[in-house]
């Protein structure tokens, strides 16, 4: 019988988190960008097939990066959980903070127990019913939960791209200027002309499913 | 048993597909519907009549707004005509109870459907899954608690608007114009049969779906007419490419004063 090499948690989780880290850098970053009526979510995407965006509830939205089966997993997951929510209890129990825990607490579950770690970043969005503050929580691939106000970015560029964003976001954007300050942050960012948008928005104007995905005709204008 | 909704997120649910219904019975959070042998059914509130009818570009849905419990009126201001998603739209009638929570499932199941998805459901996919939904109600059916619903849409890729009627084995038919379920439903359609044309504007249909169910209100005790008192009007949708529009009070209260004059 042997004995297997002892390595040290710190180690473990250093060599982990550095794999993740990898991982998530290979791809596209996405932005979600607060303007008054209600959130816009943009991802660099050269597919018009393969959604990083998606509508999870009501007023709530999912995005991720990374590894696309893994974080495909999570978003139906996350589909679930709500759904099931909705279902069994009300409509209005149903909350990105509620959700964002979840995905906390299954990434965080699965970096420490499994052998290698979901490569993804994931950005739940939730727009307020009074267009006041609209929420936007990030989860890191550890189940890190980050609750951010504004603006955010995950992905490879994530940093850069805050700070791109950082210096354009003001208070009551309209969804044009939003979307303006999203692509010229990828531009910055990036240092290169993008190879194609997905883009999103969840906005109080459209009804109980507040989600909507932007037209390329929206897009290119 | 309901361990999971609080918990971590269903990442390995038994069932992995995109059906909504599949994944509560998989959890086990879907009560049995069988009853025990001699169970005798109490007496529960039941919808009556509602009907769909096909115009020049989409199809309009009514429904009355009692229900009623035995010779009682149980309520008399339900609501029995639901948006089912966008495109469709789902009325009940039959044990009131059943058929709403039946309705709020389907809903939820569309819905779910196309988020995982990214894709609705096509009408006759729809169509087929509410008719499996009636066929899991049999046992209770058997024992007389009995849903049947009515289910309208327009049809994105066919570019038409559809109706489908039920029966309580989950048998599913298209009809060519129109289609009424509840105990009305005969005498609606009579009066459908007899003012229906092909290819009406939108407008001839809503009035013509609110004179059919006035006509049923007259001989069935059991389906309510307009009370327009207390302003308690018949629901009425209308769904085409645009997608699914309540008919709003102002619309319909003209047209529930006009037929409670004019169906004799």
């Amino acid at each position: 019988m042997s004995i297997p090499f002892y390595v040290a948690p710190e180690q473990l989780v250093r060599d982990k988190a550095e794999f993740a880290r990898k991982g998530i850098a290979r791809g596209r970053s996405i932005v979600a960008v607060d303007y008054g009526d209600g959130v816009l979510l943009l991802a660099e995407n050269p597919s018009t097939a393969l959604h990083k965006i998606s509508e999870v509830y009501d007023r709530i939205a999912f995005a991720g990066v990374g590894k696309y089966n893994e974080f495909e997993t999570l978003r139906k997951a996350g589909i679930r959980q709500a759904d099931l929510m909705g279902y069994l209890y009300s409509r209005d129990d149903v909350t990105a903070m509620g959700l964002a825990t979840a995905f906390a607490q299954t990434l965080g579950v699965i970096f420490t127990r499994d052998p290698k770690p979901y490569e993804v970043e994931v950005l739940i969005a939730e727009i307020s019913d009074d267009s006041s503050e609209h929420r936007l929580f990030r989860v890191t691939y550890d189940g890190t939960l980050y609750d951010e106000r504004n603006f955010v970015a995950i992905g490879g560029k994530a940093e850069q791209l805050m700070e791109a964003l950082g210096e354009v976001w003001r208070e009551g954007m309209t969804l044009q200027e939003a979307l303006t300050a999203g692509t010229d942050a990828f531009r910055t960012a990036e240092g290169r002309d993008p190879e194609g948008w997905e883009a999103a928005v969840l906005d109080s104007r459209n009804g109980r499913r507040a989600f909507r995905r932007l037209t390329q005709d929206e897009l290119s204008e | 048993m309901i361990d999971r909704p609080l918990g971590p997120l269903p990442l390995d649910a038994p069932i992995p597909g995109s059906s909504f219904s599949d994944l509560l019975q998989s959890m086990g959070l879907t009560p049995p519907m069988n009853l025990p042998p001699g169970f005798s059914v109490p007496s529960v509130p039941e919808g009556t009549t509602v009907l769909a009818l096909k115009d020049a570009e989409g199809v309009v849905m009514a429904g009355d707004r009692r229900a009623t419990e035995g010779h009682l009126v149980a309520h008399r201001s339900i609501r029995k005509v639901f948006p089912a998603d966008k495109f469709s739209a789902v009325a009940i009638a039959g044990t009131a109870g059943l058929a709403m929570d039946m309705v709020r499932l389907f809903q939820v199941e569309l819905e779910h459907y196309e988020k995982i998805e990214g894709v609705r459901l096509s009408l006759d996919g729809k169509a087929s899954f509410l008719a499996r939904m009636v066929k899991g109600q049999l046992p209770m059916a058997m024992q007389g608690l009995i849903v049947v619903p009515l289910f309208a849409g327009y049809d994105e890729r066919e570019a038409t608007g559809k109706v489908f009627t039920f029966d309580v084995v989950g048998g599913r038919y298209e009809e060519t114009d129109f289609g009424s379920t509840g105990s009305g439903a005969r005498l609606a359609k009579s009066y459908l049969r007899t003012s229906y044309e092909e290819g009406l504007s939108a407008d001839t249909a809503i009035a013509l779906a609110v004179n059919a169910l006035v006509a049923a209100s007259r001989e069935d005790t059991a389906t309510g007419g307009p009370d327009l008192l207390r302003r308690i009007l018949p629901n009425v949708v209308r769904i085409d490419a645009e997608g699914l529009v309540e008919v709003a009070e102002e619309v319909v209260f003209p047209l529930a004063e006009d037929a409670v004059e004019k169906v004799r």
